[in-house]
This record gives C-alpha cells, structure tokens and sequence, in this order.
C-alpha cells in the first residue's frame, strides 16, 4: 500500500514533532529529576560548611565553591590575554597568507581536542615537568589551554561585527592602528568580548577530565594557587562514584545547574546589547 | 617612565598579538609532543600491533592490549551516531521548517541548555535513571546502552544546531520550485532541502561523533569500566578516554606510557574523524 502524498506529509509532521518534544522533554528530565531530589538539601548551611566526607558525604561544598573560583580567576587570567591577542591579530592584522591558515588550523584542531587529552599534556607538562604537582595552577593552566579557541573565536567574530567605518574615523583621525583597535575598535566589541569571557567560564565550570587528571581530589579550603583542590564538578564526581552520596551529589548539580542558567541568561542578554549596538540600535 | 611614542606602541602591539597567536599553534605543538614522547616507549616496548590487538589489559602482570577499550569507544560512538542522527536531522528539521514561531524559540533555547550542561550531570541522571531502568531489562545495568543513551542527549545539541544551519542555508528559491511544482511541505523537504543540505548534516553527525568519541567522566559514570570485550549492550565495558582517566593517577613506568599511548590512539581516531567532516564540508 502506497499513502498519498497527504498521509504521507502527516505522519513525517508526526514523526518530526515527536522529535522536538523529545530534545525538549531530555532536558525537562535531567532539569526536573535533578531539581526534584537536590534542592530540599540546598540551603544555606550546604552552601557555606566544607565536606566533611565520611559515607553519606556529610558537610556541604564551600570548598568547592571556592576551588571553582580560584579555577575560574586563574583560566580568565591565563586565557584572555592571550586569547584577545589572538583575536586581534586574525580580526585586524592577519593577511590572507600561509601562516595565517596554519594559525586558524591550529585553533580549529585545538576546539576538536578531546578534554582527557589536555588533561594528559597538562599532567605530563605542569604536574611533572614543571613540578606544579597535582594543583589548582596545574588544573588552571590546563583549563586555559582548553578554552583557548572559544575565546579566540567569539571574540574574533565580536571584533569582526564592528563596522569598517569605525576603523576609518579613528585611522582619519589620525590614530595609529594600535590606537585605533584599543580606543575604538575594542570598546565597541566589548559586550562581544565579555561574552567569550563569560562563555569561557561556562566551560571552566563544567569541565571535568582535564581537571580530574591535574587537580587532584583534596576536598579541603585551598590556601594557595599551589594547593590542591576540587571544583563542584569534580567534586560531584567524586560524590556520586566514590562516597556514593547520590543525594549530596544531586544537590551539588542543583547548584552547577544555576550557575549555568545564570551564564546562559548573560549571555544572551549580552549578544543581543552587542546586536543592536551594532546595528545602530 | 617615559611616555613612549605612540608609533613605538604601534609596532610593538602589532609584535605582541602575533605572538599571541602563534600561541594557539605552540599549544597544539606541545600536546602532540608530550603525549607522543610520553607514549612511544610504551608503543616500542609493546609493539604497536600487540598494543591495538591485544585483548588483556593488565598492568600488573605487564599486558597492556587496548583492544577491549577501542571496541568499546567505537561501540558506544557508534550506538549514539545511530540513535542521534535520527532524531537529531528530524530536530533540525522541526526547528527550522516546521515549528511555529514561538515553538522554536522554546526548544532551541532548551537545546542550548544541553550544551552548557557539565558532563558529569549528565552522568549523574545517566546513573540514577538511565542505569537503573536498564538493570530492568537485564544485567547490572551499568552498560554499553547506558552510556549509548546518555551519549546521545549529549552529542544531540551539536548535531541539531549544525544540521538547522545548513538547512536554513539552502537558497529558498529551491524550495520555491518544488512548492510551485506542486509538491506537499514534506516532499519538497525530502527531496529537495534535505539533499541540498547533505553534505553540512554529514558534517554534523561527524562532529558529534568527535564529541562522542572524547567524552570521558559521564562514560566513566555510567559504562562499569570493565575491561572485557561487549558483545551485547547490556554488558558493561570501557573506553579509551576512560581507561586514561582511571589509571593514569596512580600509573608509573610502562604502564603510565601505555595510557600516554592510548591517548594517542585517541588522537588518531579523532583526527580521522575531524578530517572526515572537513571533507564532508568541502564537497559542498
């Protein structure tokens, strides 16, 4: 039996709803059953008392809120300066030469790198080599390298956005190049460019391989960049599979989720100020 | 200090951003040097056909086979390409033919919600729902299928966003013509928008496989680790990315250059794949 072509129309609108409810009830799932059995064990004491370890991993997560911080402040550290450096040189200065596709391959092959493969360059690099030992700079450094080509590329592409004619009126004004990008051009791209910030630390938050194998697992207060530490990620790695503490764990992701909606919402509160600055909103 | 001339800045700026950018090639130069420094003893030692082949890995005893390791990744990647790209391409179909205005701002924003998500949330649902429900069907529940499902949700955003991309990308006059030709929505998708966007949905399907491919913590989560060869996806088992990341803390000697070489393996296969995608994209 053959359908007609309007049956056969119907049942493909069927099949392809089917699919949309499906990508939006996955996240409904993960969101609603990670809500449902954390957030009763968030609360003020969880936020604010470290681990205390033992079976049912007692305590709360400050010192992995803590870690993630130190994590955090020290990628953007390494990552931005580097990363803007990068982009201002492919968005303003980089000819259409050889060495220019070797740079973009470089950054594409490094977006393509797995996340466990940092973590082995960074274990061989920072903790043996460089004696840095299993540490937050270790998990920061190799984090850095990892954020690397998100950075690179909003932030290319934010620069880019900025009209040509911005450039001209700094240059006929009688600015040098260096002037004009730092006093004209990057302060127009700057909601661009705190958005490949913030992306960045969306990573940062989120990673867990690269840290898992450079960090360490010491759940104590980090002293120092040198000290070891978890962040929330990899301490609700450690929850879930070594204490087993599935509720503790559970509640550790209520408090990874809001912090990735929060970075999400800046986001796009950002790019949307960004798009309507550029067009002359 | 001085104030320095506004030219010296200039030229010394250019200076300095282009070293930041060779930075981003220096990065990649140095992973492939430490992890093959690192990994090439082991390789010599063991032999790279005994090192691929070999189906134990025990390092205790000095065997070091990665064999159930690579069936494992290639199992699950390959699981999820085939639950992902079906539901993915229909997705990308829904959000940028189908879906009503205010429908389609809903689910993209939820898609890219699963991308921000930490990999080991993933893992977590993936072990207290996922995992138990298969326990149901038969054995422990931790298991190829396990880490299959979860994969999939995972690689699913990338395969969506990329796959609306280029379907959006082919020129409306196309789908025009087949609508002036009298075709229905749906024939004028099938035959004429979905072919025009081949090469870019291969592409995408390429890169999730990528994605898959490396995933490690929520594989680690919700696979058993096991090192056995899986015949049925019920049996537990265990990747390479996994394989690294459990061993290599506590590792030393040729054991440790053995995990440095399965990461080259890794790299290997990533890189055949990522060369796929950009040949996908090229034939264009």
């Amino acid at each position: 039996m053959k359908l007609s072509p309007k049956a056969t129309q119907r049942l493909a609108w069927g099949i392809i709803w089917a699919a949309g409810i499906v990508a939006m009830l996955s996240l409904l799932v993960i969101v609603g059953y990670i809500l449902m059995r954390g957030l009763g064990e968030v609360d003020p004491e969880f936020l604010l008392t470290p681990p205390r370890g033992g079976l049912s991993g007692e305590g709360g997560i400050s010192t992995a809120i803590v870690s993630t911080a130190y994590i955090i402040v020290l990628t953007i550290a390494i990552a931005t300066p580097l990363g803007l450096g990068a982009a201002i040189y492919l968005a303003e200065y980089a000819a259409d030469s050889w060495l220019t596709s070797i740079i973009r391959y470089g950054i594409e092959t490094l977006a393509g790198v797995p996340s466990i493969i940092f973590g082995l360059f960074g274990f061989a690099l920072f903790v043996t080599v460089l004696h840095f030992n299993f540490s937050i700079l270790s998990g920061a450094l190799t984090l850095a390298c990892l954020v690397l080509p998100v950075f690179i590329r909003t932030s290319e592409e934010a620069l880019k956005a900025v009209p040509r004619s911005y450039r001209e009126a700094g240059l006929a004004l009688g600015a040098t190049r260096w002037q004009t990008i730092a006093q004209v051009v990057i302060p127009a791209a700057l909601p661009g460019i705190i958005t490949a910030t913030i992306l960045c630390i969306g990573r940062a938050v989120g990673e867990t391989a690269c840290l898992y194998v450079t960090m360490g697992s010491s759940a104590a207060m980090p002293t120092s960049f040198l000290s070891s530490g978890r962040t929330l990620s990899l301490h609700l790695f450690y929850l879930a599979m070594e204490t087993r503490a599935l509720d503790k764990a559970m509640a550790t992701a209520v408090v990874l989720i809001a912090i990735i909606l929060a970075i999400n919402w800046a986001t796009n509160w950002l790019s949307q100020r960004f798009r309507a600055r550029m067009t002359g909103g | 200090m001085p104030k320095m001339s506004r030219y010296f800045m200039d030229a010394l700026s250019r200076r300095g951003v282009f070293l930041a950018a060779l930075a981003a090639i220096l990065i990649v130069f140095l992973i492939g040097l430490f992890v093959i420094q690192r990994g090439l003893p082991a390789l010599v030692e063991i032999g790279v056909l005994d090192f691929l082949f070999g189906t134990v890995w025990r390092p205790g005893i000095n065997e070091f086979g990665i064999f159930p390791m690579v069936i494992g990744s290639l199992y699950v990647t390959l699981g999820a390409l085939v639950l992902s790209a079906p539901l993915g391409i229909a997705c990308a179909i829904f959000l940028a033919e189908v879906a009503p205005y205010r429908i389609r701002g809903v689910v993209r924003g939820a898609i890219e919600l699963l991308v921000g998500i930490p990999s080991v949330v993933y893992g977590l649902v993936g072990m207290v729902v996922v995992v138990p429900l298969i326990r149901e069907i038969g054995g422990n529940g931790f298991s190829v299928l396990a880490a299959v499902v979860v994969l999939t949700v995972m690689v699913l955003p990338t395969v969506v966003s990329i796959s609306e991309d280029s379907l959006r990308a082919v020129p409306v006059s196309y789908k025009q013509g087949a609508l002036a030709l009298g075709a229905t929505q749906w024939q004028t998708i099938w035959h004429v928008a979905l072919p025009a966007a081949k090469s870019g949905i291969t592409a995408a399907l390429i890169l999730g496989m990528g994605r898959a491919i490396g995933e490690t913590m929520a594989m680690i989560m919700v696979i058993g680790n096991s090192i056995i060869i899986p015949v049925s996806p019920l049996d537990p088992a265990r990747t390479l990315t996994g394989n690294i990341a459990v061993e290599i803390m506590y590792a030393a000697g040729t054991h440790e250059s053995a995990l440095f070489a399965t990461g080259i393996v890794l790299f290997v296969m990533i890189m055949a794949i990522n060369s796929l995608a950009f040949v996908a994209r090229r034939r264009k």
